[in-house]
């Protein structure tokens, strides 16, 4: 009704108020098209957000409504229990947030690289058979993750095909999946600095959230290293798939300009090539780093968070103590809490490689703005 | 009131009628576990969630709930879980959860607890029956909810080649520590360890029982773990493991005793009568027996472990489920399972036809009488599972600190 007043006030003439009719026709149309969308967005998405978020303040115990009267609110009990009360929850959480930090240090670096040069590779128009390489570099990505890591399940058992490679260089290969050795500290042991079976003391016994300084260094154990490999090897190729886009898109022109100011391979990649992806680097990093943070399927799959609890993650954790444990709201604050540390990444990283020059233009624009507005005031 | 603001008064008015709309479906009662049944008058239809080990317990279990469903005029529907915990969950959860499920004795404490299950072990008339081991693993808060299913016990397996190659005879299968460590010994040769141990408290806890401890005090209000029964005994099997008279199953590259004994990484194991089914399945050619495990400085001992038949709180039907039960339960029943799945029959007055007709399986059935069953109190699953990673280097591991650190837990998590 408001609508209607405010922007029809008296004495407009006819052709406004046609031209208004149709825009709202248009309007009640578009909300029209986009209601299925945003029917599915509510019921399968925000509404369950938003139940998760209550059962995370509440001690429901999984049985029948948590909005039922005898679910009572526990204020922030549950993400005390996470993060400042001493106890085996904290303990887990801390755990799985020690693995998923090394996993993702490990992981989304070396797939951006591999998934940049795998397309830089694919991406050459003299290549034979690029069509080839392009589906076999992209084939594991369509592959199903739990069929994948059954497949990588054999190949790193202790007589798979791994060790059997690794026994022609004389390496006595490890039980990957069930090593919990971290690699730091075997990186250490091998390097002479300290001992695995007995740690430095000032190490071992300085507690730092329910877990040793000695233990919050241990590097991705052994089997969470097998994981990593697996992730990389399959998520590489739906990240080619989105430089091959980007490569694409660069014109030849300029890599022909480039070429007649006498820039060499190297320098042409260098200096023409990355900068034109940083979108697209932008892109795949900011997706790395949300996926590696929610990995889930490999550790149901292969590990159910074992060996020694060093491929537990918080995904997996909050299914765990939702699911196995019945204690949900403990579950849903995990959620939560992962929600919480993706997002500041996120948007750290979206801030460490915004494009500078557009960001410094806009800056001297709003000066200049500013400046005309103080000059319009002294006038 | 501007367009947008309008649209947004809409779109939420229209979201909180759905989130009302989608929770106001869990209506349940809010007791239930005392309650007198709650019968639906007429035929009714049951819905059945189990946790099948194959297709030969799946049919069975259509079968006799078919032959029921005929004679009482009602129906019932089996769903076979692919993931019991969690679909266990879901179904208490959603408030219409299936009226029978298969109920693990070590998920049972906290659906009791939830209030999830209906306590109908005195509507059952000879429920004393049932070995008292099982109806307590099935007690919670000093009250039986559901009747043993079937159990099975832990017991010594022996590969009788290795056996004579190295030189025993009957006279020697072992019957205290002692003798188990000497004949581990001399079973151990280079490609093959004497006795083979899957990792876990679900074994180690034997030798617990046989020295007379236990993980929790007896009302399991409190961890009794740092205790000497508890501590002599996994030091008993460390010092073993560590002198490579045993092996545990991740040393033998296995993903269980079974699989270390059938591809003779081990000489002897010890596993329940599941080994039967994988032995026959996978290992056809082993030859082996089975004998009762040795007895401890404090007697005999073993595990249990047992499912029972769980009817839900919110089961629209309970009267009727429990006259399922009841089918499911006799004598007659038991034994067709048995045959079929090879499970072992939770009656007492059962044993003697089973032990008959498996006479191999007598060391199993004997366990019923001094078996020990899983930790069953509610809210424990995390603290045994943070055990249960500490123990997994079993020879390396700093027992007294991993036996404190668990009473510490499981006192915090008991005391809730």
């Amino acid at each position: 009704m408001s609508t209607l007043t405010t922007t029809a006030g008296p004495g407009t003439g006819r052709a406004p108020r046609r031209r208004r009719g149709v825009g709202q026709r248009q309007t009640v149309a578009g909300w029209l098209f986009i209601t299925p969308a945003l029917l599915g967005l509510g019921i399968f998405l925000i509404i369950p957000i938003v139940m998760a978020l209550w059962v995370s303040f509440t001690d429901w115990n999984g049985r029948g409504s948590p909005f039922s009267s005898q679910v009572s609110l526990v204020g922030a009990e549950n993400y005390a229990a996470l993060l400042t009360e001493p106890g085996l929850s904290r303990q887990d959480f801390m755990i799985s947030l020690r693995n998923t930090f090394y996993y993702v240090i490990g992981v989304v670096p070396l797939q951006t690289v591999v998934a940049l040069l795998l397309a830089v590779i694919v991406n050459q128009k003299f290549l034979r058979g690029r069509t080839f390489f392009r589906t076999a570099f992209y084939f594991p990505s369509v592959v199903s993750s739990v069929a994948i890591s059954l497949v990588f399940l054999f190949l790193f058992t202790s007589t798979g095909a791994i060790n059997q490679f690794l026994a022609v260089f004389g390496i006595d290969g490890p039980v990957w999946f069930s090593d919990p050795r971290g690699l730091i500290h075997l990186i250490g042991d091998w390097l002479g600095l300290w001992s695995v079976s007995a740690p430095p003391a000032a190490l071992a016994e300085t507690q730092v959230l329910s877990l040793s300084v000695w233990e919050w260094f241990s590097g991705p154990s052994v089997a969470l290293t097998a994981i990593m490999a697996q992730v990389i090897w399959t998520t590489a190729g739906t990240f080619m798939l989105m430089f091959l886009a980007g490569l694409q898109d660069l014109p030849t022109e300029v890599e022909e300009a480039a070429m007649v100011d006498g820039a060499n391979r190297w320098q042409r990649f260098r200096n023409v090539t990355v900068p034109h992806l940083r979108p697209t680097i932008l892109l795949v990093i900011t997706l790395g780093v949300i996926g590696t943070w929610q990995v889930f399927d490999q550790m149901y799959v292969m590990t159910q968070g074992g060996p020694a609890k060093t491929t537990l993650t918080p995904a997996f954790l909050s299914y765990t103590a939702a699911f196995r444990q019945n204690q949900w709201g403990q579950g849903a604050a995990m959620a939560f809490l992962l929600f919480l540390i993706i997002f500041v990444l996120t948007s750290l990283q979206r801030y460490v490689l915004r494009d500078k020059d557009e960001a410094a233009t806009r800056r001297a624009q709003r000066r200049q703005q500013r400046a005309a507005r103080r000059k319009g005031v002294t006038a | 009131m501007t367009r947008n603001s309008r649209i947004a008064t809409l779109s939420l008015v229209l979201s909180g009628a759905l989130l009302a709309s989608a929770c106001g479906g869990g209506g349940f009662e809010e007791e239930g576990a005392t309650s007198a049944p709650a019968s639906a008058s007429g035929p009714v239809e049951l819905k059945m969630l189990i946790a099948s080990s194959g297709d030969a317990e799946t049919n069975a279990v259509k079968e006799a709930t078919e032959a029921w469903a005929k004679s009482s005029g009602n129906t019932v529907t089996v769903t076979v879980a692919s993931d019991m915990p969690q679909q266990l969950a879901q179904g208490f959860a959603s408030g219409n959860p299936a009226d029978i499920v298969y109920m693990d004795a070590a998920l049972f404490g906290n659906y009791a607890k939830q209030g999830s299950l209906y306590a109908y072990a005195d509507q059952i008339e000879d429920n004393d029956d049932f070995y008292e081991s099982l109806r307590e693993a099935f007690t919670y808060d000093g009250k039986q909810y559901c009747v043993p299913k079937d159990f099975s016990t832990l017991a010594l397996q022996i590969n009788t080649d290795s056996w004579t190659k190295a030189g025993l005879s009957d006279a020697d299968v072992p019957t205290t520590w002692e003798e188990l460590e000497a004949v581990s010994k001399k079973l151990t040769t280079g490609g093959q360890a004497g006795l083979g141990i899957g990792v876990g408290i679900d074994r180690l806890g034997a030798f617990i029982v046989q020295n007379g401890g236990w993980w929790l005090k007896d009302d399991a209000s409190a961890g009794a773990a740092n205790t000497p029964e508890v501590t002599e005994a996994l030091d008993y099997v460390q010092r073993n493991v560590k002198a490579g008279n045993f092996q545990m199953s991740n040393q033998l590259d296995s993903g269980w005793g079974g699989e270390a004994f059938g591809t003779k990484k081990s000489a002897m194991t010890i596993e329940g009568n599941w080994i039967k089914g994988a032995v026959t399945n996978d290992y056809p050619d082993l030859k082996y027996k089975t004998v009762e495990l040795p007895e401890g400085p404090e007697g005999k001992g073993t595990l249990q472990f047992t499912q029972c038949w769980g009817v839900s709180a919110d089961s629209k039907a309970q009267a009727q489920a429990v006259e399922l039960v009841k089918a499911l339960t006799t004598v007659e029943q038991q034994m067709k399972f048995a045959e079929a799945f090879g499970v072992m029959p939770s009656r007492q007055s059962a044993a003697d036809q089973y032990t008959e007709k498996f006479p191999e399986d007598a060391p199993f059935v004997a366990g019923g009488e001094y078996g020990h069953g899983p930790i069953n109190a509610p809210g424990m699953e995390q603290v045994v599972a943070d055990l249960n990673s500490k123990l997994e280097d079993f020879g390396g591991a700093n027992l007294p600190q991993v036996l404190e650190g668990f009473d510490t837990n499981a006192n915090a998590a008991l005391g809730q």
